[in-house]
Formats: C-alpha cells, sequence, structure tokens
C-alpha cells in the first residue's frame, strides 16, 4: 500500500477522570474510505478533534503524507487539507449558505489581510456551485442555513471543508440524522469523492453501512484500538462483538402485548410548523396501555410537530389531545407532564439537555421542584447527586463524575442521560421520538428492552422513529406517516419492509387494506 | 468514578482555570495603560503604587475602598444575575436611579422608628427597580422586544422623569436650593456608621450578604434553577415545563431590584444623604464591566468590585503624586472589560486552550434574541 496520507502514532488523550485515548495507532491510505467504530465514548469523536486540532494529545504524534506535524487549531488542520464536519454541526443559521463558507475563510485570513477585500460574494457562491455540482452535493449557496434540511446542513459542511481544500475528510456520525435516502445520497457524494484520490474518516454506529462503504474498519473500544478489519472479512455480529466485547442480541426479544385502556388518543389534529405551514393535517390515532405504537416516516412528514404538539411545546391548530383520559390538548408542558408522561425529545442539544449543566441538574430537569429534590423552595442538592449516581449506574453512562458537564459527555451518553431520565420517572405513557439515535448497538439493545419492559409495566408508547428496523423490532402496531397524515395503521404481524417502505414514499394503499384502528 | 480527593483537585483546577482569564485581563491592562504613561512621561510603577496606597494605605484609604466597592457590588449583582437569566440588562443605570429616588422619598417624607424606616425605604427603592427592569422584562416576554433596546431606552425615561422630578417646582424637589436635589432622608432612615468617625456605612455588610444570597438563590433554590436553565436554554427550559416569559420576566425584577437596593443604599449611607441628578452616574455601566470580570459568579463579582472599588478610591492619590489624570483609572476598568469580553485576546495572548469542561458562559447568547 502507498504511504498513508494520516498516520497516528501512539495517540494519548486524557481528560479529567478519563483517558479517552489511550495508546491509539491509525492509518489512512489515499483514497481509502475508513470506517472507526466504537461503543458510546470509546473515544471516536476524541481522535478526530486531536487530528483536527481541536485538541492537543497528551502523547502521540501525528504524520500527514509521512511528516510529522504539529495541529493546533482547526486552521492548521485546513491547511495541512483536514476537514471535519461534527456530530453537531457547527453552521450561523442566520447566515446565507455562502456568507457561511466566507466566515471560515475570514478567520483563516482576515486578520492578516485586514480586510475581507478577496471575499467577493459572487465568486464564492459560483464556486460553492461548481464544488457542489462536482460531487453530486446540490446546495443553493443563497439559502438560508436555518431553512435547510438536516441532510442539505450537513452537504454545507461537507462543501465547506471541501472548499478550504480539505483532501481529508473527517464525517463524524453523518447518517445519525439522515434519511435512508439521504444516507444513499451521501454515500455515492463520498464514492465520487475517493474517485478523485480524497480519503475519508467515517464514524457510525450503523453496521449495516459500514459493510457497504467502508474500505476498512477500525474499531476502538475504552480508548484503545481492539483491531482493523475489512468488510469482506467480517460480519455485523462480529464487529458488534468486537465494540462492546460480548455478543450483542441485534434482534428485540419480547412477549405479546397485553393492551389496556387508551392512554393516549388523538382525534384530527391539526398543527401548523415554524412557517405556519400546516404540518399535521387530521391525524387520529390511539395509544393503548401496555403496547408500543411506532410511528414510521421519513423524517420531516410532520413526526416532530406531532410530538412537539403532544408534548405542549408547540400549540395546538385544531383538533383534540387526550392523556390518560384528560384532554391536554391546550395544556402547558408541565402540566401534561404532570399527566405522567415522559418525553425523548428528539433533538438531545435543542431540548433534551442543558449542555452547561451538571449531569446531576440534567437528571431532574422535569423534577426539580418536586420532593425529593426540592423541599419547598430549596433544593435537595445531595438528593439530586444521590438519583444521578444510582442512574448513570443503572444505565450506564460513562462519565468521570455526576458533576461533569453534559456537554463534555460523549453524544451517545449523553442521550442515554435523557432516557435514564425519562424512564426513570412513574409513568403512564412515554412518547419517544428518534430513542436510540447516536447510540452503539450495544446501547440500543439496552434501551430496547428497557421501552419493552415499560410496555410490559404496563406503559403505553408512542415510539416515533426513522429507522425501520426499530419500528419492525418494537412496535406492536405501526402507523407510517406521510406529508403531515397518516396513511396506514397495521398490526406489527402485517408489517414489511416493503409495505412501509412503499407508504413512506407517499404510495396510498387501496382502501380495504388499511386496517381498522 | 473518580476518588473525592481527584474530584477535588479537579476542582481546584477549574477554578484556577476559572480565574486565569480574568487575572491576565487585569495584567494585561495594567500593562498596557502603564504603556500609554510611559508615553506621557510618568513612571508607571510609581502611579501604580501611589494608586495601591490611596487604596489600601490607611484605615481611611480602605474604608474608602469599601464604600466604592459597595455599590460596585450590588449593580455588578444585578447584571449578573440577569446575565444567569440570558438577559443582558443595560437598564441598572436607569433602575438605580428609580430606586435611589423612591428610597430618598421614603426616607425624607415620613419619619419612623429606624428599624422600620431603614428596611421600608431600602424595600420600596428594590420594588422601585424591579418595577423599572420589570416593564422591558414584561415586553420581551410578551412582544419579543429585545431587553437591551428597551432598558436603554428606559434608561432614558427614567432619567428624565427624575431630572423632571427635582428640577424647580418638581415633586421632589428640596425646597430653597439652587441646585436640583431632594430633601435629605431624616437621621432615622440613615445606614448606621460601623466605625466612629469613618464614613463606613453599615450598606457595604448589606451588599455582602447580598452576594451570599444571590449565590443561595442562583444554585440552591428552585427559583435559582429556573432562571439558570432559561438561561443556558430556553428550549430545555419549556421542554423541562419551565414558564420562560414568566421568568424572563422575574428575573428582570429580581435583577431590578438589586439595582434599585443599590441606589438606595447610596443616598441612605453617604453625605449628604440626598439624590441629585449627577448622583452615581455611570455606575450602573461600569457594573457591566464588574459583572464580567467576576465571571458573573455572585462570589467573583465581590472580588471584582473591591477592585474596582481600591481603583476609584486609590485614582485620587495617584493623580496627587504623579500627575497621572483620574482618567486613566477609567482607562484600565475599560481595557479589563474589553479583555475579559473579548477572551480570545487573552487565551491567544497567554496561550490558553479552549478545552476546558467547563463551559463558559456565553456572554452574547442574549444578544442572539434567545426566546
Ligand atoms: N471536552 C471534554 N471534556 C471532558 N471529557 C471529555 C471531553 N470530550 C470527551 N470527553 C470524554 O472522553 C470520552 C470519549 O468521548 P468521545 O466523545 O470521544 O466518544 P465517542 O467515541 O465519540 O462516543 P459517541 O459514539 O457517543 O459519540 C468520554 O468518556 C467523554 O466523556
Ligand atoms: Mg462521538
Amino acid at each position: 500500500m502507498s504511504e498513508p496520507v494520516l498516520r497516528l502514532v501512539g495517540i494519548s488523550k486524557r481528560f479529567p477522570g478519563v483517558l479517552a485515548n489511550d495508546n491509539v495507532d491509525f492509518e489512512l491510505a489515499p483514497g481509502e474510505i475508513h470506517a472507526l467504530l466504537g461503543e458510546n465514548g470509546a473515544g471516536k469523536t476524541t481522535l478526530m478533534n486531536v487530528v483536527y486540532g481541536l485538541y492537543k494529545q497528551d502523547e502521540g504524534q501525528i504524520f500527514i503524507d509521512g511528516r510529522q506535524v504539529e495541529i493546533h487549531d482547526p486552521n492548521d488542520a485546513l491547511a495541512r487539507g483536514i476537514g471535519m464536519v461534527h456530530q453537531h454541526f457547527m453552521l450561523v443559521p442566520v447566515m446565507t449558505v455562502t456568507e457561511n463558507m466566507m466566515l471560515g475563510h475570514e478567520t483563516t485570513r482576515g486578520l492578516r489581510l485586514g480586510l475581507l477585500s478577496d471575499l467577493d460574494p459572487d465568486r464564492v457562491a459560483e464556486e460553492i456551485k461548481a464544488l457542489g455540482d462536482k460531487h453530486g452535493l446540490s446546495i443553493d449557496p443563497e439559502a438560508y442555513v436555518r431553512d435547510l434540511s438536516v441532510g442539505e446542513e450537513q452537504r454545507v459542511e461537507i462543501v465547506k471543508a471541501l472548499y478550504r481544500g480539505a483532501e481529508v475528510l473527517i464525517l463524524d456520525e453523518p447518517t445519525a440524522v439522515l434519511t435512508p435516502q439521504e444516507a444513499e445520497d451521501l454515500f455515492s457524494i463520498m464514492r465520487s469523492l475517493i474517485a478523485e484520490g480524497k480519503s475519508i474518516i467515517f464514524i457510525t454506529h450503523k453496521l449495516k453501512e459500514v459493510l457497504v462503504i467502508a474500505d476498512r474498519i477500525t474499531v476502538l473500544r475504552d480508548g484503545r484500538v481492539v483491531g482493523t478489519t475489512e468488510p469482506s472479512k467480517t460480519t455485523e455480529a462480529e464487529l458488534a462483538a468486537m465494540m462492546v466485547g460480548r455478543e450483542v442480541i441485534l434482534q428485540v426479544e419480547k412477549g405479546p402485548a397485553a393492551p389496556g385502556e387508551a392512554v393516549l388518543e388523538v382525534q384530527d389534529l391539526q398543527v401548523r410548523d415554524l412557517r405556519e405551514q400546516m404540518a399535521i393535517r387530521g391525524v387520529s390515532f390511539t395509544v393503548r396501555a401496555g403496547e408500543i405504537f411506532g410511528i414510521a416516516g421519513v423524517q420531516g412528514n410532520g413526526q416532530a410537530e406531532l410530538v412537539e404538539a403532544l408534548t405542549g411545546l408547540t400549540p395546538v391548530e385544531g383538533g383534540h389531545i387526550f392523556m390518560n383520559g384528560q384532554e391536554t390538548t391546550h395544556l402547558r408542558p408541565r402540566a401534561i407532564t404532570e399527566t405522567g408522561i415522559a418525553h425523548v425529545p428528539e433533538d438531545r442539544h435543542k431540548h433534551g439537555l442543558v449542555l452547561v449543566y451538571p449531569l446531576d441538574e440534567n437528571l431532574v430537569l422535569q423534577t426539580y421542584y418536586l420532593p425529593p429534590f426540592a423541599k419547598r423552595t430549596f433544593l435537595q442538592p445531595k438528593e439530586v447527586r444521590e438519583n444521578a449516581i444510582r442512574l448513570i449506574q443503572e444505565f450506564d453512562v460513562r462519565t468521570p463524575s455526576v458533576r461533569t458537564h453534559a456537554g463534555s459527555l460523549s453524544g451517545g451518553n449523553q442521550q442515554k442521560v435523557i432516557v435514564a431520565r425519562e424512564l426513570s420517572r412513574d409513568i403512564r405513557l412515554l412518547i419517544a421520538n428518534q430513542p436510540t439515535r447516536g447510540l452503539d448497538v450495544g446501547s440500543i439493545e439496552f434501551i430496547h428492552r428497557r421501552i419493552v419492559e415499560k410496555r410490559d409495566e404496563g406503559v403505553g408508547v408512542l415510539l416515533v422513529s426513522s429507522e425501520l428496523d426499530e419500528i419492525l423490532g418494537l412496535s406492536d402496531r405501526i402507523a407510517v406517516m406521510y406529508a403531515g397524515e397518516i396513511l396506514a395503521v397495521m398490526p406489527a404481524e402485517e408489517a414489511t419492509k416493503e409495505r412501509l417502505g412503499l407508504l413512506m414514499a407517499g404510495v396510498r394503499e387501496a382502501p380495504d387494506s388499511i386496517a381498522a384502528d | 468514578m473518580a476518588t473525592s480527593e481527584a474530584r477535588r483537585s479537579s476542582r481546584r483546577r477549574a477554578l484556577l482555570g476559572r480565574l486565569a482569564i480574568p487575572l491576565l485581563a487585569i495584567f494585561t491592562a495594567l500593562i498596557v495603560a502603564s504603556l500609554a504613561m510611559v508615553l506621557s512621561g510618568t513612571d508607571p510603577i510609581k502611579a501604580y503604587l501611589a494608586l495601591a496606597e490611596g487604596a489600601f494605605g490607611s484605615q481611611v484609604a480602605r474604608v474608602e475602598t469599601l464604600i466604592k466597592a459597595t455599590p460596585f457590588l450590588l449593580a455588578g449583582l444585578a447584571i449578573a444575575l440577569a446575565f444567569r437569566g440570558g438577559l443582558f440588562n443595560i437598564g441598572v443605570e436607569g433602575q438605580l436611579f428609580v430606586g435611589s429616588a423612591v428610597t430618598v422619598f421614603i426616607g425624607y417624607s415620613v419619619e419612623l422608628p429606624a428599624a422600620i424606616h431603614i428596611p421600608l425605604a431600602l424595600l420600596g427603592g428594590m420594588i422601585g427597580g424591579a418595577v423599572w427592569a420589570g416593564i422591558p422584562g414584561y415586553l420581551k416576554a410578551r412582544n419579543g422586544a429585545h431587553e437591551v433596546i428597551t432598558t436603554i431606552m428606559f434608561n432614558f425615561i427614567a432619567l428624565r422623569i427624575i431630572s423632571w422630578a427635582i428640577g424647580v417646582g418638581g415633586p421632589l424637589r428640596a425646597p430653597r436650593t439652587v441646585v436640583p436635589e431632594t430633601p435629605a432622608v431624616f437621621e432615622s432612615a440613615r445606614l448606621p456608621i460601623l466605625i466612629p468617625d469613618s464614613r463606613l456605612h453599615a450598606g457595604v455588610i448589606i451588599a455582602v450578604i447580598a452576594a451570599f444570597v444571590v449565590y443561595w438563590l442562583l444554585w440552591r433554590t428552585v427559583t435559582g434553577f429556573e432562571l439558570r436553565t432559561v438561561g443556558a436554554n430556553p428550549n430545555a427550559a419549556r421542554y423541562a415545563g419551565i414558564n420562560v416569559e414568566f421568568n424572563i420576566v422575574r428575573t428582570m425584577a429580581l435583577s431590578g431590584a438589586l439595582a434599585g437596593l443599590s441606589g438606595g443604599i447610596q443616598v441612605l449611607g453617604l453625605a449628604p444623604y440626598t439624590f441629585t441628578t449627577g448622583f452615581n452616574v455611570g455606575l450602573g455601566f461600569d457594573s457591566i464591566a464588574v459583572a464580567v470580570l467576576g465571571s458573573i459568579h455572585p462570589f467573583g463579582v465581590a472580588l471584582a468590585a473591591l477592585l474596582f472599588g481600591a481603583m476609584d478610591a486609590g485614582a485620587r492619590l495617584m493623580q496627587l503624586r504623579t500627575k497621572v489624570p483620574i482618567d486613566v483609572v477609567t482607562i484600565v476598568q475599560g481595557l479589563i472589560l474589553a479583555f475579559v469580553a473579548a477572551d480570545q485576546i487573552i487565551r491567544r495572548l497567554y496561550r490558553i486552550r479552549t478545552e476546558t469542561e467547563e463551559g463558559p458562559v456565553s456572554l452574547s447568547q442574549s444578544w442572539g434574541g434567545g426566546s
């Protein structure tokens, strides 16, 4: 094999209380897609942040094209041809795509040039367009970032990296937020980049994807390299075992449901989205105690608005919502929560966590004002702390301490914090939107088991997911949402990937095949 | 899980990290100002020594430092509290005016036993400040009007109303004076003097207590949890069932109450125990620097207030000894604010990486029009 474009030798990185990377060796060949796998908190993002100059390694060397280099900051990394698209995007929503590109440019060179004189927006826009067209990354340079879908935003990030001359592209869990179609598109973009001689490091938790797209696979566990292999020489199950260190059951085990009374009843619900468009157009369904009701659908077909309306975060335009027998249509979020609802929100950074808060405070986000966490108006730090210690242990959240800030946890561990908080409360209805996004296979197995346990305790579960495997594996009944409507509701036994796939694409079935609710 | 020993040492490191930027900012500001002094032909070391002596060199100096630090502390707390709630209260200046006016009015219009009169007058001032801050808070909660704009406008409104009230024929105007001022408050409303024959009034103690109360409020009460959550992530706050709109009003009112207290203590604590338009001008703005330098933490604000108080107290002696104009102190204070606010400059200068696990509270967030 030719000289690696990027070679890491003995990289170690320590954080207070954690050894995030432990003597890691890693090689990236030119024109290669190298997948990086590992449990939540294994140190994948940290390793890449070291390469991208966000962190300075405590030990070890970085070689680019065979030469040892010191990378002080991202500008340094970019100057050496390394670009990174983060797990959580870093674009400015109120600016256009072009302005976002220039923003990076201005910080790299602006000071030295004194003025932004060489930044002609029209020229930048043209270059962006040309770059995009070449790799099938269609983006509108004039569009405001806040108006873009997640998939589009990600493309902007990729183009931004390319625009600044990246030869090595690091993609940190790019597919976690994409629809299956968008993921396909991303893969063809990646292939097109490889054909150009660029190299890609690809982080993901989806083993299927790895087997499809990667040339080589390196697995990290507890900050150490477990091994490097190739797709042709391995299987999903073997990769899962390598990551987690034990056999993982990829299939959910559950008995038949014993549905009870209705815990959630939605009647002809109508909701507008932020742009005042009708996002939910007359949706009706019922979730019973002791069943998992799955809503499948391509992201952006109203699922987000549905969940926000149910939980009181978005006003309801028309129709009725009943929870546990009580009308909650126009109640405030607190009142809805208090009827016995838990909500795992779709966006963990926007709604789910206060990143600057330590874990113990995040773990009482809805209960801070109730005993035992508060007596009258006084917080009880000891109780808050003990609650955190218990949940962190129970849900295997990898963190140095309960006072660690949520923002410094790995993405998957942040998700576990939210799930732990929501599942640990005394509830009758669980509304879970993409509950396992960004989790490793072991954690997904665990969370799925917990959701089934909740069901068996008699909790009604509304599961929203764009992962068909998750919907099919967990649900007792399945609805498909398309363009703000529910196209069909069916018992899980009658659902197949093909049938759901067609419905998700908006193909309506003949009326007689739609199962009655 | 880390051992308690490791936890303690990591906490110590975190504290050190938090102190580093402010200390380096002060240091850098002093250096930059000393360059200016060298250029104008004075010896900066001599000037700074005189400044220090004027601030700490004698009992009179120390008392003066404390007296000057007191309003900084209270007004700085007002700003810090609002910051924690995600609000940039530029209106402390106006709230302080309104608070002083109410306090002085209660102070001179009735005569009561001191044990009632002082608390009543201060409480009145706090309510005045709270209302004056609460209205912009309500406008933000209700209509999304940005508090930076509205509080600035409320500063002007307060200034104008009060100039009229203490102007010729105004309702608060003292009889038979040539300058625009109110009557002096009764003896019974004046704050007790702590050290006989000095100017050190009990306001210092009130301010220190206020710092503890704010700390306790922020981190030990349900109200504080809500306030901080709204400030740190309004979306998560809504998700958590917190009434964001109500909290905006409440945070502004609490902030305004502290501002009002800051003003009230000035009129009840210092001769001539009256209120004039020239009274404490700019304090509300300087306190932004105090709050920011103090890392918007009550105890940090206390240290910063002490520093600013010392600089103000020592400036006179510095001018006397070295002919360096008092304004240099203002320059230093301005530079400190600039360096702390634009901490990237300091980080670059001293090669401090931004990878601490402590997410710093972003001062710019309230500009983004959070809610
Ligand atoms: N800025 C930080 N401060 C303190 N600890 C950190 C920081 N960043 C990461 N860590 C810790 O380092 C470890 C590795 O985190 P990292 O984000 O690299 O995991 P990851 O492999 O990307 O996981 P995930 O799949 O969940 O994204 C975790 O234990 C995390 O808590
Ligand atoms: Mg990660």
